[in-house]
């Protein structure tokens, strides 16, 4: 296990990703920021509670289970708890930005954006990740990126750790348990 | 201006931190009484999320796509029938409704044939309604698809139990430490035996009413307390959960005539107002109005008989969901062996 971010980087890499919504959406104006369960739920607190800092006054909160907008469903089995979705916020016309921790095949991102269909049309949707470690399967890409890792073999694991979850803020790059 | 919400918020009541942890690996669903107390809190939370899904604009998801789920009653349901149809389209599978008028059935066919038959068409759930107790394990034991029941004879209909619990913790918060009381024919009654299940599970105290009749005292040695003065307790119970008084047995020698039975055990206006102020009405229906239960009280704000119902369909959402997960691992376990 080796820490790639420590808790300074790691909330100097959630900042730049605060600095660059903040350089496209006005502070006056609405905006949306919808985390995807479960570590992307609490980086959405982190760059929520840092733009209310910065003045925006219209932040409105979602949450996503993408459990079951998954296309590998009958591949992984009984798998976790389903948690409830939250959206109750107005969706239309509103820019989103879709939060997650680590962006790696594109998968998920790809079922978030259909479950978001099923509640509405916004005005435009950015994707936040903390950490970018390639492999994607999918033409996806981020727009707010915390912390570019480049192309990770397959075989590691990135684990980003939250306060909020795990009692501190860091990234850590393991081996993969099993493929 | 856009809403704010708390992103944390939980409902009332949940037990997600214990049962997070847990995987559900049943392939059917048979009986409340084979569940663990995990099981069950599993089952209710996830119907949490699933009753998210109905509150959207659009009320389907994608998770059973592909899925050819078969509605197999050989009873007569309205209720049960159509919230497994509704809960099998709301996650995307595919429906097959199967009556036993004018099926095979009446030229002969045995039950395990039928089913067979059905399941070689490539189905992956059979919901099975059933006046034999036991008719859903027996097919389980012949099918390969996913058995669920909807109601077997007197024996069990585990997913009344389990949205009458969801109903109850929705509206107490928990299900543990209240009295409830499960009142009429509870010995010809599945909804009954299903509930005294959940219930003493999830660490209620049961109470069952109705005349020596049709609840023996034999009943006390699954943990209830059986009463046969329903006056007695109408005081004390934080629940009141009032069976249906089955037409078909009423001429019976265990019944009472009908205006008997509704001077002894109906909830009446009379005895609604000596129950606790919070009293929970609850009723599995269809009701007999004036004969179980007053129409008034059905009706009124005690009553939660229509929110057992919109519950019943995030249940067995949740529930079909859960035994479809595993019968895909299943299949995947028997392919990789080959």
């Amino acid at each position: 296990m080796k820490t790639v971010y420590d808790e300074t980087e790691t909330n100097r890499a959630i900042e730049g990703i605060v600095d660059r919504i903040a350089g496209e959406f006005p502070s006056a104006e609405p905006i949306n920021i919808v985390g995807i369960r479960t570590r992307g739920e609490t980086l959405a607190d982190r760059i929520a509670a840092k733009l209310a800092g910065r003045g925006y006054g219209q932040i409105g909160r979602g949450i996503l289970d993408i459990t079951l907008y998954r296309d590998d469903l009958s591949e992984i089995g009984p798998g976790p708890l389903v948690r409830p979705t939250q959206m109750n916020i107005v969706v239309d016309g509103v820019p989103m930005v879709l939060v997650d921790d680590v962006l790696f095949t594109g998968r998920t991102v790809r079922a978030a954006l259909n479950a978001l269909a099923d509640f509405g049309r916004p005005r435009i949707i950015r994707l936040a990740v903390l950490a970018d470690r390639g492999g994607r399967e999918l033409p996806i890409h981020a727009d707010y990126v915390g912390a570019d890792l480049g192309q990770l073999p397959a075989h590691e694991k990135v684990c980003v750790k939250f306060t909020e979850n795990d009692g501190v803020d860091g990234m850590t790059v393991e081996p993969r348990h099993s493929l | 201006m856009t809403p704010h919400m708390t992103p944390s918020a939980v409902a009332a009541g949940s037990n997600i931190d214990g049962t997070a942890r847990m995987k559900w690996t049943r392939k059917h669903l048979l009986s409340i009484e084979e569940l663990s107390v995990d099981e069950i809190n599993f089952i209710l939370d996830t119907a949490l999320s699933f009753k998210e899904v109905s509150t959207r604009s659009v009320k389907k998801v994608p998770a059973l796509r592909g899925k050819v789920v078969v509605n197999a009653f050989f009873e007569d349901s309205t209720r049960t029938r159509m919230s497994f149809a509704l809960a099998a389209q709301r996650l995307s599978a595919d429906v097959l409704e199967f009556t036993e008028k004018g099926s095979s059935v009446s030229k002969g066919e045995t039950l395990i044939d039928t089913a067979r038959n059905i399941e070689a068409m490539g189905i992956d759930v059979m919901v099975v309604r059933h006046a034999a107790a036991g008719a859903a394990e027996l097919l389980a034991r012949t099918c390969k698809c996913s058995i669920i029941n909807a109601g077997d004879g007197a024996h069990e209909h585990p997913t009344q139990g389990l949205l009458d619990a969801y109903t109850i913790r929705e509206r107490f918060g928990k299900v543990e430490g209240l009295k409830v009381a499960i009142v009429g024919d509870i010995v010809n009654s599945r909804v009954a035996r299903s509930n005294l299940w959940a219930m003493k599970k999830l660490g209620a105290e049961v109470i069952l009413v109705g005349p020596s009749t049709l609840v023996g005292k034999a009943f006390e040695s699954l943990g209830a307390t059986v009463v046969h003065d329903f006056d007695s307790i109408i005081g004390e119970v934080d629940v009141i959960n009032m069976l249906r008084v089955q037409n078909e047995r009423i001429k019976s020698s265990q019944f009472p005539t009908v205006r008997e039975f509704t001077r002894m055990y109906g909830l009446t206006w009379d005895r609604f107002q000596r129950c606790k102020k919070d009293v929970f009405i609850m009723h599995p229906g269809p009701m007999n109005r004036g004969i179980e239960i007053q129409s008034d009280i059905a009706d009124g704000p005690q009553s939660g008989i229509l929110q057992q119902v919109a519950n019943g369909l995030a249940v067995r959402m949740a529930v079909l969901f859960l035994v479809t997960q595993v019968s895909g691992e299943e299949t995947r376990r028997r392919e990789d062996a080959k």
